[in-house]
C-alpha cells in the first residue's frame, strides 16, 4: 500500500494510505455523514473542489454503477475514507472503486482516523486541504496548499454548469422548464421530466432573454458549488425572471440566489450540512422531513424573517437555519436541501409536485 | 401535538418469563419506558409475571403487580386503580396478545381505559399473518406468495400449489414457535402438524421458501402526526432461511445501494403510515434478491422488539423510551435527541463504526437438541461488538462469545477435512461462522463459499481478509520481527493480544505482545457513539475502544 499524507491548512497532519489513483489534490475539506449513496455524492457538481471526508465506514462495498451517478463524472476533488473497498458483492454492479477512482484520475486518501478529522473540522470549521500520495515532504504540500483560494467569494458555476444548452425529458409534453444549470444534479432533471416537464437546460451565464425563446411555463434555478455572493450575473437572471410573474422554483444555490434576489445576504457556515439525515419541519403543513444536504453557505436567518416580500415556509429542527422560502405575491418558492435527494431520503419530492401545481395554475 | 394531559396513569404490560425467542430485551424496553412515562409525572402501574426482571423493581415503577399474565389479572389491576391508558407495545407478542384477548372482553371499554401506541386494528393488519398479507397486496407491496391454512387438509393442498422449499409460519406465535421450512414433500406432514399446533389459532401460513435472499430489518419511529424516521438498518449476515434471533447481524446495512436502500425505505414508511393508529417503534423486515434487487416484505412488528433493542444500543438512540412518549402524544420535533441533547429527536442516526451481533446458543445444555438453525428461534442470548471495521467488530463479538474463541478462529478447531468443511457450512448451525474461517484458511475461494452459503461475497471477503493477515502473522518466528505498521493493522483487524501470541510460533505470551505493541505506541483509544457521527458535541457518555 502507498503511504499518503492528508494536510490541513491549520498544519494538522493525518498519515494514511493511498485511494484510487496515485497523485496529489486540493480542495475544500468538508464532511458527509450519508451511509448510502458514495457514488452519486462524487458525481455531485456541488462538491467541486471539495474533498469529501465520508464518515460511513466502508467506501466500496457496493461497487460502482454507471445510472447512479448525478453528472457524466467524478466531480469532488478528492476523497477521505477509513475502510477502501475494492472488492464489492453487488451483482447489479459495473465496477469497482478503485478502477474507477484511477479512470477518473481521483486522488484520495483512506486508513485515517475520519472521525478524528470530522472533530478536528466540527471544531475548527471547513478549510482547505492537500492529498498527496506522491509527495511526502510537508513544506512542499504547505506551498502548493497556500496557492489554494478560500472558497468564500469562489464562483464555481461557470465552471461545472453545461457549455451548450440542452433538451431533457418529453417534447411532446404541454409544461417546458427552463432551466438554469449552475452544477445541477441529474435527478433534478428526472425529478421534473418524471412529472411530464419538458426541459431546456441552459448554462449558467444565460441571461433571460434567450430563456424566454423557449417559451418557458416556469424556471428552474438549480443546485452548484461555490459562494452565492460572488454570483451577481445569476442573482441578475433571478430577479428578471421574477418580474416576469412566471413560477420558479430554486434548489440549495437555487435557493441562496432567489434569497439575495429578494435582499437577503448568505453567509459561509462553519462546516455546512452534508448528509441525509437533515430533520426539517415545513411550517406550512407542521409536517417534518428528512432531507438530504450539501451546502456549506446559507442565508441569513434574521434578514430572512425580518423580509417583508418573503415568508419562511422550512426550517431545520436542529439548528434553525433557513431551509425553505416563499416570495409574496410571487410564483416563487426554494429550498435550501435536495428533495431530489440521490442520495437521501425521498421524503421532500412532494416540492416537485408543487411545482408542477404551480405551474398548471398560472 | 403535544402531551396528552388526560393520560395521568399508564399500565405497561410485561413480557412474562424468559423463554429462548424472547429475553430481557423487553425487560430493558418496559423499563425504560416506564421510566420515560414518569420522567413526564405519569404514574405507572406495571403487570409482569416475572420477578427476576429490572422493570419490576419497586423503583422502576409505581406500582407493581407481579401476576400471571391474563385478563383476570388485568381486571383485578383495573379494579384497584384508576388507569387512563395501557401501553401494550413494550412486552412482545405476549403483551399485544393479552391487550387484544382483554380487548375481546371488553375489558378496556369497561373500565374505560384508552389504549396508546397501537390500536387493535393495527395489531390485527400486523400480526394476523392473512390479514397481513391482503393488506400488502392493497397496498401494492411484493410479499411472498402464500396461502394461510386453518386444517391439515388445506395446509397440504397449499404446499402442492407452491412448491418445496417452502416456509410453514404459524399466527400469533413467539420467535417463529412451531414454524421452519420444508425441503421435501416427505417432511410436510410431521411439520404441518407442528406448525398448526404451535399457533393459538390453529392457523398457519404456507409460504414459498425465497432461500438466499438477503435479509434487512428497518427499525422505525412514528407519531401521530405521521412522522416517519428510520433509526437503524440492519443486515443479516445470514441470507433468508435463518431466524433473524439466530442470525448474525450487522449495523449499518453493508451491501445496500442508496437506490436499493431508499426503496425499502420508502415501502416501510408507506407501510407505517397505512397501519392505522400507531405512534412508537416498529420494525419492517425484508427480504432482497440480490441478482435483481427486487424487495418483498416478510413482517411488520408494531411494536418495540429484539431488533429495536439491538438498534438502541447500535445507534445510541433510546427507541422506547422516546416511543413511550410518542404514546402519550408528543410528536418527534417536540423532543430533543436524547444524545446531544441539543439536536432534534426527528433525525436518522448516521454511524462511523459497525455493529456485528453474534447470538449465543447453548446447545450443549439441550442434548439431543436439534442444533440446525431456521425458522424457529434456538439462541439463548447475544452478544455485540462494536468495531471501526467489520473485521474489528466480528472479531470482538467472537472474543465476547464466553466460550473459548479468543476471535474468529482457533475455537473448536475443526479436525475436518475441507471437503467436509464445505458440506457443513451448507447446514446453517451455530459454529457456521467458524467453519467459513476454516475453510477459507484451509484454502477455498470466497466464491465457492457463497455458493454453498449464499451469504454475501462482500462479508466473505471480509473474513478473507482476517484469513490473509493471521497466515501473514503466523510466518514470524519472533514478535520483535512484526513491525509497527503490520502490528497496527492486526489490531485494527479485531486480533486479541492473546491471539497473536498463539500464531507468531507459540514463543510468547500474551504479556509479551501487550508490551511489545504498547512499545510500538499501540493502545487503545476510546471513541463515542453520538448517534451523529461526530456532527454534533456528544452530551452522553457511550465509548467502545478501538485502534483508530
Amino acid at each position: 500500500m502507498t503511504p499518503a499524507i492528508l494536510l490541513l491548512q491549520d498544519g494538522t497532519i493525518f498519515n494514511g494510505y493511498a485511494a484510487g489513483k496515485i497523485g496529489t489534490t486540493t480542495g475544500e475539506i468538508c464532511f458527509n455523514t450519508g451511509m448510502t449513496g458514495y457514488q452519486e455524492v462524487f458525481t455531485d457538481p456541488s462538491y467541486y473542489k471539495q474533498i469529501v471526508v465520508m464518515t460511513n465506514i466502508f467506501i466500496g462495498n457496493y461497487g460502482v454503477k454507471k445510472s447512479e451517478t448525478e453528472s457524466n463524472k467524478m466531480q469532488i476533488a478528492g476523497l477521505v475514507c477509513k475502510n477502501w473497498m475494492p472488492n464489492y458483492s453487488r451483482s447489479m454492479a459495473d465496477g469497482n472503486v478503485q478502477e474507477y477512482f484511477e479512470n477518473e484520475q481521483m486522488v484520495g486518501i483512506q486508513g485515517v482516523d475520519t472521525r478524528a478529522i470530522v472533530r478536528h473540522i466540527r471544531n475548527a470549521g471547513v478549510m482547505n486541504c492537500i492529498i498527496s500520495s506522491e509527495i511526502s515532504d510537508v513544506e512542499e504540500l504547505k506551498k502548493r496548499l497556500a496557492a489554494e483560494p478560500s472558497m468564500a467569494g469562489r464562483e464555481l458555476s461557470s465552471e461545472v454548469s453545461t457549455k451548450e444548452s440542452y433538451f431533457f425529458g418529453e417534447e411532446k409534453s404541454a409544461i417546458k422548464v427552463a432551466v438554469l444549470d449552475l452544477g445541477v444534479k441529474k435527478n433534478i432533471l428526472r425529478c421534473m421530466a418524471d412529472r411530464g416537464m419538458y426541459l431546456k437546460v441552459f448554462p449558467a451565464k444565460t441571461k433571460l432573454d434567450e430563456m424566454m425563446k423557449f417559451n418557458p411555463d416556469g424556471y428552474f434555478i438549480s443546485n452548484g458549488p461555490g459562494d452565492p455572493a460572488s454570483m451577481p450575473y445569476a442573482i441578475a437572471t433571478v430577479k428578471d425572471i421574477l418580474a416576469t410573474n412566471k413560477p420558479l422554483f430554486g434548489i440549495c444555490l437555487g435557493h441562496q440566489l432567489l434569497s439575495e434576489a429578494c435582499g437577503i445576504s448568505t453567509y459561509k457556515m462553519h462546516n455546512g450540512h452534508r448528509g441525509l439525515n437533515h430533520p426539517v419541519i415545513n411550517l406550512q403543513t407542521g409536517k417534518c422531513e428528512i432531507t438530504s444536504q450539501n451546502h456549506g453557505f446559507a442565508v441569513k436567518e434574521e434578514e430572512a424573517k425580518q423580509n417583508a416580500n418573503v415568508e419562511v415556509t422550512h426550517l431545520n429542527l436542529n439548528d434553525n437555519t433557513i431551509e425553505g422560502i416563499k416570495v409574496k405575491n410571487k410564483k416563487a418558492f426554494s429550498v435550501q436541501y435536495h428533495p431530489e435527494s440521490s442520495p437521501g431520503p425521498h421524503d421532500s419530492r412532494y416540492l416537485f409536485d408543487d411545482f408542477l401545481e404551480m405551474i398548471k395554475l398560472n | 401535538m403535544p402531551k396528552d394531559t388526560s393520560i395521568k396513569s399508564v399500565l405497561i404490560i410485561g413480557s412474562g418469563p424468559i423463554i429462548i425467542g424472547q429475553a430481557c430485551e423487553f425487560d430493558y424496553s418496559g423499563s425504560q419506558a416506564a421510566r420515560s412515562l414518569r420522567e413526564e409525572g405519569i404514574e405507572v402501574v406495571l403487570i409482569n409475571s416475572n420477578p427476576a426482571t429490572i422493570m419490576t423493581d419497586p423503583i422502576v415503577a409505581d406500582k407493581v403487580y407481579l401476576l400471571p399474565l391474563n385478563t383476570e389479572s388485568i381486571e383485578q389491576i383495573l379494579k384497584e386503580n384508576k388507569i387512563d391508558a395501557v401501553l401494550p407495545t413494550m412486552g412482545g407478542q405476549t403483551a399485544l396478545n393479552l391487550c387484544k384477548e382483554a380487548d375481546e372482553i371488553g375489558l378496556w371499554e369497561q373500565y374505560n381505559v384508552k389504549l396508546i401506541g397501537v390500536d387493535i386494528k393495527a395489531i390485527d393488519k400486523a400480526e394476523d399473518r392473512e390479514k397481513f398479507r391482503l393488506w400488502m397486496i392493497e397496498m401494492g407491496i411484493p410479499v411472498c406468495p402464500a396461502h394461510i391454512a386453518n386444517s391439515f387438509l388445506e395446509g397440504k393442498e397449499f404446499a402442492q400449489q407452491i412448491g418445496f422449499p417452502l416456509v410453514l409460519r404459524p399466527s400469533f406465535t413467539l420467535g417463529g414457535t412451531g414454524g421452519g421450512i420444508v425441503f421435501k414433500k416427505e417432511d410436510l406432514d410431521e411439520a404441518l402438524n407442528r406448525a398448526l399446533t404451535a399457533s393459538p389459532m390453529h392457523e398457519v401460513l404456507v409460504e414459498k421458501a425465497v432461500l438466499g435472499w438477503k435479509e434487512y430489518e428497518l427499525e422505525l419511529l412514528r407519531d401521530n402526526n405521521n412522522n416517519v424516521a428510520i433509526i437503524c438498518t440492519v443486515e443479516n449476515f445470514d441470507p433468508m432461511g435463518v431466524h433473524t434471533g439466530d442470525s448474525i447481524t450487522v449495523a449499518p446495512a453493508m451491501t445496500l445501494s442508496d437506490t436499493a436502500f431508499q426503496l425499502m425505505r420508502n415501502t416501510a414508511i408507506s407501510m407505517m403510515r397505512n397501519l392505522g393508529n400507531f405512534a412508537g417503534g416498529c420494525n419492517v423486515q425484508f427480504a432482497m434478491n440480490p441478482e435483481t434487487e427486487e424487495i418483498i416484505v416478510v413482517e411488520i412488528n408494531p411494536r418495540v422488539s429484539r431488533s429495536s433493542a439491538l438498534a438502541s444500543k447500535a445507534t445510541g438512540y433510546p427507541i422506547a423510551k422516546i416511543a413511550a412518549k410518542l404514546a402519550i402524544g408528543y410528536n418527534l420535533d417536540e423532543l430533543k435527541n436524547q444524545i446531544t441533547k441539543t439536536t432534534s429527536a426527528f433525525f436518522e442516526p448516521a454511524l462511523d463504526y459497525v455493529i456485528v451481533k453474534i447470538p449465543r446458543w447453548n446447545f450443549d445444555k439441550f442434548k439431543g437438541a436439534n442444533d440446525t438453525l431456521g425458522f424457529q428461534m434456538k439462541s439463548v442470548g447475544e452478544v455485540m461488538a462494536i468495531g471501526r471495521s467489520f473485521p474489528e467488530a466480528i472479531q470482538k463479538a467472537c472474543q465476547s462469545l464466553e466460550n473459548d474463541a479468543i476471535g474468529l478462529g482457533y475455537y473448536g478447531k475443526s479436525l475436518m477435512k475441507s471437503e467436509e468443511i464445505l458440506e457443513s457450512i451448507k447446514t446453517p448451525k451455530w459454529d457456521r461462522i467458524f467453519r467459513i474461517k476454516d475453510a477459507l484458511m484451509a484454502g477455498a475461494t470466497v466464491s465457492t463459499i457463497h455458493k454453498s452459503t449464499m451469504i454475501d461475497k462482500w462479508f466473505l471477503y471480509q473474513i478473507q481478509s482476517i484469513v490473509d493477515l493471521e497466515k501473514h502473522l503466523m510466518k514470524f518466528d519472533k514478535l520483535s520481527e512484526i513491525s509497527k505498521e503490520e502490528m497496527t493493522k492486526a489490531k485494527q483487524m479485531g486480533f486479541s493480544d492473546l491471539q497473536i501470541a498463539k500464531f507468531v510460533g507459540n514463543k510468547c505470551t500474551e504479556d509479551e505482545v501487550y508490551e511489545y505493541r504498547k512499545s510500538l505506541g499501540i493502545t487503545r483509544i476510546f471513541k463515542i457513539v453520538d448517534t451523529c457521527a461526530a456532527e454534533f458535541e456528544s452530551k452522553t457518555n457511550y465509548f467502545y475502544s478501538t485502534f483508530g
